[in-house]
C-alpha cells in the first residue's frame, strides 16, 4: 500500500468530519432521529408520510449547502467519474442497496458507528469490502 | 416552523461539512477505495472526526426520551445481523464503489448543478422505490430478499 500524500488532506477531513458529527449530534437531540442520508431521502420519497416534511427540509438544506461553502472558501465543482450507463447502475445498486441494508455511509458509518450498534459494525465492514473489492477490479482488472 | 427549519440547518451543516471534507467529489472517495493503487486515506479521517463528536450525542441520547423541538428520540432497535442488512450492505458498496458517490454527497452535488448527480440521484431514487415495491411485494422475485427487512 502506498499513500498518496499528495491529495491526503488531514485537517479538512477532521474538520468536515467534525460537522458531520455535529450535524448528526443536533439531529438525534434536537429533533430526535438518526442522520442516515439513504433513510431520509428513501423516507422522503413517501410523500404522504407523517415524517416527510422533516425529511424534505433536510435535503433541501444539503442541496443549498454548496452555494454557502462557496461563498465561504474555495471548493472545486465536483467531477463525476463514471457516466451514462455506469452511473445509472451505481445509483440503482446504491438505492435499492442502502434501503435493503437499513442504511448507507452516514446512517451506519458515521451514526451506527457511534452508537457502537453490532449490526453496524458488521453493515460498514461488508460495504467497505465490497466496494474495494469493486474499485480494484475497475481499476486493476478491468480498466 | 421549528420542524421544518431544524433540519434545513442540520441539512446545511451536514452539507458543508461534506463539501469542506472533500467528501462531495467522487475521485476523493474513490482514491480512498483504492487500496492497491495511490491510498488516500482522507475518507477514514471524516468517518473518525465524525464519529468522535456524534458518540457523546448518542450516549446522551440513549438516557433522554424527549427531543429538543419536542417529540420521541427514535434509535433503531433491531439487533440480528440478518440476511437483508448483508445483502443490502454487500450491494451498496458495489453501487458506491462503481461511482465513487454515496446518498448524501450526491443530493449536495445537487446544489453543484451538477448533471451527472442528477443523474445520480434519480436512479438512487428508482432504486429505493424499487426496494419499496419490493417490500410491498409487488416484485415476487424479491420477497425473499426483502422480507424481514
Amino acid at each position: 500500500m502506498t499513500v498518496d500524500w499528495a491529495h491526503f488532506t488531514p485537517f479538512s477531513a477532521l474538520g468536515g468530519g467534525a460537522l458531520i458529527g455535529l450535524a448528526a449530534a443536533l439531529l438525534i437531540l434536537g429533533l430526535g432521529r438518526v442522520m442516515g442520508a439513504a433513510g431520509i431521502v428513501g423516507g422522503a420519497l413517501a410523500i404522504k408520510d407523517a415524517e416527510a416534511p422533516w425529511r424534505w427540509s433536510l435535503i433541501v438544506g444539503l442541496v443549498l449547502s454548496p452555494l454557502v461553502a462557496r461563498a465561504l472558501w474555495s471548493v472545486a465543482a465536483p467531477v463525476f467519474a463514471v457516466h451514462g450507463l455506469a452511473l445509472v447502475v451505481s445509483g440503482l445498486l446504491v438505492g435499492f442497496g442502502a434501503r435493503l441494508g437499513s442504511g448507507c455511509t452516514s446512517g451506519h458509518g458515521v451514526c451506527g458507528l457511534a452508537r457502537l450498534s453490532p449490526r453496524s459494525f458488521a453493515a460498514t465492514g461488508i460495504f467497505m469490502a465490497t466496494a474495494f473489492v469493486t474499485v480494484f477490479v475497475a481499476r486493476h482488472v478491468v480498466g | 416552523m421549528k420542524r421544518n427549519s431544524f433540519p434545513l440547518a442540520v441539512g446545511l451543516i451536514f452539507g458543508l461539512g461534506l463539501c469542506l471534507s472533500g467528501m462531495v467529489e467522487p475521485a476523493k472517495v474513490t482514491g480512498f477505495l483504492d487500496l492497491a493503487g495511490l491510498w488516500d486515506p482522507s475518507l477514514a479521517l471524516v468517518m473518525g472526526g465524525a464519529i468522535v463528536v456524534a458518540l457523546p450525542a448518542f450516549l446522551i441520547a440513549r438516557r433522554r426520551s424527549a427531543a429538543w423541538i419536542g417529540g420521541a428520540i427514535e434509535l433503531p432497535t433491531k439487533r440480528a445481523i440478518d440476511a437483508p442488512l448483508v445483502a443490502g450492505s454487500a450491494i451498496f458498496g458495489v453501487g458506491w464503489g462503481l461511482g465513487g458517490v454515496c446518498p448524501a454527497p450526491g443530493v449536495v452535488d445537487l446544489g453543484f448543478f451538477n448533471p451527472d448527480a442528477a443523474i445520480f440521484v434519480v436512479a438512487m431514487a428508482a432504486g429505493m422505490l424499487a426496494y419499496r415495491a419490493a417490500v410491498d411485494r409487488r416484485l415476487p422475485g424479491l420477497r425473499l430478499l426483502a422480507q424481514d427487512a
